[in-house]
């Protein structure tokens, strides 16, 4: 990818997460991260929680691979950061998906100096916004 | 239970090892739906470079979070788990990380703030090799909600 080619507002890519209970699943047992708010209803809401919800860290983990892939090299993502503003609810549908996060990659700053790109997510669900100032710094070198 | 106001500024030292495997690259990356063949192929992922399969970006997460548990585990931190909700995260790379690496974090509580029956609570954890070469910096805010939030 040729630095001088790319400039600010241009989108890299979209992309559709659709998203089951056994992706919460199989993101528990990999991340090792057992909180029963992201597989079971019954706690999720005796914890005031308008149900299953995906792990934050999921919907980071899964929005930044359209970044991943426009890079050509996981590694050039040398910095990466987001706040979580609303949870994700996941309905049990039979394995259909029970919600589809919508994830758009915009070109937000170039540092030529520096040789990094930073590219801005927006990942909503249902229009609304999930991640907010979700950035990933990109080395172009 | 209440979350302990004089968390703030405490660390916990690095804990157990963590060893990076390849099939843990490979099912975290699945996980998270990655698809670069350089979490799956080692010599895709040679062929980038790198000495073995690399982890996805997000992957720091797990040492991360193992270290924060010695926070949330601790009986003194007060903090409630089943009402913690992840608010912030933040991820720095200094080097890939890659299958065969060797791990350890030392965590630090950065703040700690009362926000109304709850608090939000800023970890920092220092991911390094064994042999102390810095490998990652990553930043999570958690709110413990109180009761009614």
């Amino acid at each position: 990818m040729n630095f001088s080619e790319l400039a600010v507002g241009q989108v890299i890519g979209t992309r559709s997460l659709e998203i089951t209970r056994a992706d919460l699943v199989r993101y528990a047992g990999a991340s090792g991260d057992f909180n029963p708010i992201h597989w079971n209803e019954r706690f999720a809401r005796e914890v005031e929680l308008p149900g299953v919800i995906a792990h934050g860290m999921f919907t980071m983990g899964a929005a930044v691979q359209l970044v991943t892939d426009w890079a050509g090299d996981p590694s050039a993502v040398v910095s990466y950061g987001t706040r979580f503003t609303k949870p994700v609810p996941v309905a049990d549908l039979d394995g259909a998906p029970g919600a589809v996060v919508e994830v758009t990659g915009t070109i937000g700053a170039l540092d030529e100096s520096a040789g990094t790109a930073r590219i801005d997510l927006a990942v909503t669900l249902d229009g609304q916004k999930v991640l907010v100032k979700a950035q990933a710094t990109v080395s172009m070198a | 239970m209440t979350t302990n106001p004089e968390l703030q500024g405490r660390s916990y030292p690095a804990g157990d090892v963590y060893s990076v495997g390849r099939e843990s690259i490979r099912e975290f990356a699945r996980a998270v739906k990655a698809t670069h063949p350089a979490h799956f192929d080692v010599a895709a992922a040679r062929e980038l470079g790198h000495a073995d399969l690399v982890a996805p970006p997000t992957y720091a997460i797990i040492v991360a979070q193992r270290a924060d548990a010695q926070l949330i585990n601790d009986p003194d931190s007060g903090i409630d788990f089943s009402r913690v909700v992840h608010a912030e995260q933040k991820f720095s790379h200094h080097r890939p990380i890659v299958a065969g690496d060797e791990l350890v974090a030392e965590l630090h509580v950065d703040t700690v703030r009362a926000m109304g029956g709850g608090a939000m609570i800023t970890t920092r954890a220092e991911i390094s090799t064994v042999a102390g070469d810095a490998v990652a910096t990553t930043v999570s805010a958690i709110l413990v909600r109180g009761e009614g939030q």
